[in-house]
């Protein structure tokens, strides 16, 4: 598998490493003076370990360890390894974890 | 018919030509009082278990494909229980009994092998850790040996004990451990299943969930609507989207595990071994090929083969425990889709939905798993309630935080 890096050109799968599905970038919000109850912990519960693990186009985080060393969104068909599109800087999308 | 020496002989006599199909191709009912979606391992052993020890016969298994079609033909074969963790450890040991059983019990020849199974050690801290896993299971009356570098090498002396990185230590030794002719196990409980009047129902994929006011009542499915008072889920690899139809989100994350066979060579390896320092693990099936298979390839995926990074580390990881290896060819490999649960362990409970069963998230280990699985989710089941032994591996546990991490070794929960 290759993955396109927007800053390396087309890598070798083995220089990125995998973080998991990309929607998961925004942390529930928890104001310092609110109270946990039980809405704050399904949103984490939610967020921690919830997956909505498609069969087909996923969205997902990689890091780019082995080159310019940037978190990327890639588009990839978890059935086909098929990549759609060129990688996304992680960094314009939102919060990078 | 029952299978013994007298019925072999008997047929062969008369040529082999009385053997009659092993198990009925029904027509779906409209309506059962309990459908297992997967006509896998896991959900073959539900519907024996169901019908024998509660007596729930009017119950069907609904396949997508053949019957064993899936993880229960792709796995390397394993039995064991050596556990530490109290969650998992009595669940695990009541599968191997049920195992020692089993042939008795269904009446077909499953080759179960205890062979033993033995997790080498390479430095102090593992070893103390093993000993510690050792003791747990002694207490709960499981066989253990804490193995010293001699007594592995009497064992296995074709080992590398001084390779460079990762000398061999010692071991420790589940002697009941071993390995299961796995198709033969899917085989064996449709056929068990069957005798007992259970429907099993392939080339059935189901394409919805039907709900009603919180409640269950049937499956849509390639083959029609069926009704169900009770619906089980035996999917794994699979088990979020077919989840998904009845708008559950699961803490699982489906991932690609490869395993490998190499040519087949005369005995050489007497049970089964699992390197120490890396994930991998090596035995010798009947036919001669040693089987063996390391760890995820650690992306997401559906795609029941996987890439040559792993392949690679696997070779590495072969080669570091029993150099020999090297001459033999690798004839086979592919990949079966584990469902990863975010701590590493299973889940067997009732859901949300009434009526709505979930059997999943077996990561690494459902195989060997498979009585147990089918006991307790059974049980659970016809009670509406878990058996005492699958009675921590609930669906609500990560948002309780009752998490069973034996080895920490699941998806990667987004804890950044």
């Amino acid at each position: 598998m290759r993955i396109p890096c927007p800053h390396c050109g087309v890598r070798d799968a083995q220089e990125f490493s995998y973080l998991g599905d990309a929607c998961l970038q925004q942390r529930p919000i928890l104001p310092a003076e609110t109270p946990i109850d039980d809405a704050i912990l399904d949103q984490w519960h939610a967020y921690v370990y919830l997956r909505d693990n498609p069969a087909s186009d996923h969205r997902e985080l990689w890091y780019h360890q082995g080159g310019c060393r940037q978190w990327l969104i890639v588009a990839r068909n978890v059935r086909t390894h098929e990549i759609n599109g060129p990688a996304v800087p992680a960094s314009r999308m939102g919060r990078v974890p | 018919m029952r299978y013994s020496i007298v019925s072999i002989l008997g047929q062969a006599l008369r040529g082999n030509r009385d053997w009659k199909p092993v198990w009925r191709e029904p027509t779906p009912k409209a309506a059962y009082d309990a459908i297992i979606v997967g006509g896998g391992g896991h959900g073959l052993a539900t519907a024996y278990y169901l019908a024998k020890n509660h007596n729930l016969t009017n119950i069907a298994v609904v396949e997508k494909s053949h019957l064993g079609s899936g993880n229960v033909g792709r796995n390397t074969t394993i039995i064991r229980s050596n556990y530490l963790l109290p969650g998992n450890t009595p669940f695990y040991e009541h599968s191997l009994k049920l195992w020692e059983g089993l042939e008795q019990d269904i009446n077909y020849n499953a080759m179960v092998s205890q062979r033993g199974v033995l997790n080498l050690y390479h430095s102090d801290s593992q070893r103390d850790a093993y000993a510690r896993r050792g003791n747990a299971m002694r207490l709960l009356g499981i066989d253990a040996d804490l193995l010293d570098r001699e007594g592995v090498r009497k064992l296995y002396p074709f080992l590398d004990f001084d390779n460079a990185r990762f000398p061999i230590q010692g071991g420790l030794l589940q002697k009941r451990g071993g390995s299961v002719r796995h198709d033969a196990v899917a085989w064996g409980y449709a056929r068990a299943a069957d005798q007992r009047g259970v429907d099993l129902i392939q080339n059935c994929e189901v394409t919805g969930i039907r709900i009603d006011g919180g409640r269950v009542t049937g499956v849509d499915t390639t083959r029609g609507f069926i009704g169900a008072k009770k619906v089980g889920l035996a999917c794994a690899g699979n088990s979020s989207r077919v989840a998904a139809m009845a708008g559950l989100k699961l803490p699982i994350e489906s991932h690609v595990l490869q395993a490998f066979v190499s040519e087949g060579v005369k005995p050489l390896i007497p049970g089964v071994v699992t390197f120490g320092a890396g994930h991998f693990y090596i035995s010798q099936s009947n036919k001669g090929g040693l089987v063996f298979g390391g760890g995820l390839d650690g992306y997401n995926s559906y795609a029941q083969r996987g890439n040559l990074p792993i392949v690679e580390d696997v070779a590495e990881e072969a080669m570091a425990l029993m150099p020999m290896v090297g001459r033999l060819r690798v004839v086979r490999s592919w990949g079966g889709i584990m469902d990863m649960s975010m701590d590493g362990s299973p889940i067997i409970d009732k859901t949300p939905i009434d009526g709505l069963y979930l059997n999943a998230g077996w990561c690494y280990g459902g195989f060997k798993a498979t009585p147990a699985s089918g006991f307790c989710f059974a049980h659970t089941i016809a009670r509406n309630e878990p058996h005492k032994l699958n009675a921590a591996y609930r669906l609500d546990r990560f948002r309780t935080g009752r998490l069973i991490d034996e080895k920490g070794a699941g998806a990667q929960p987004n804890l950044q």
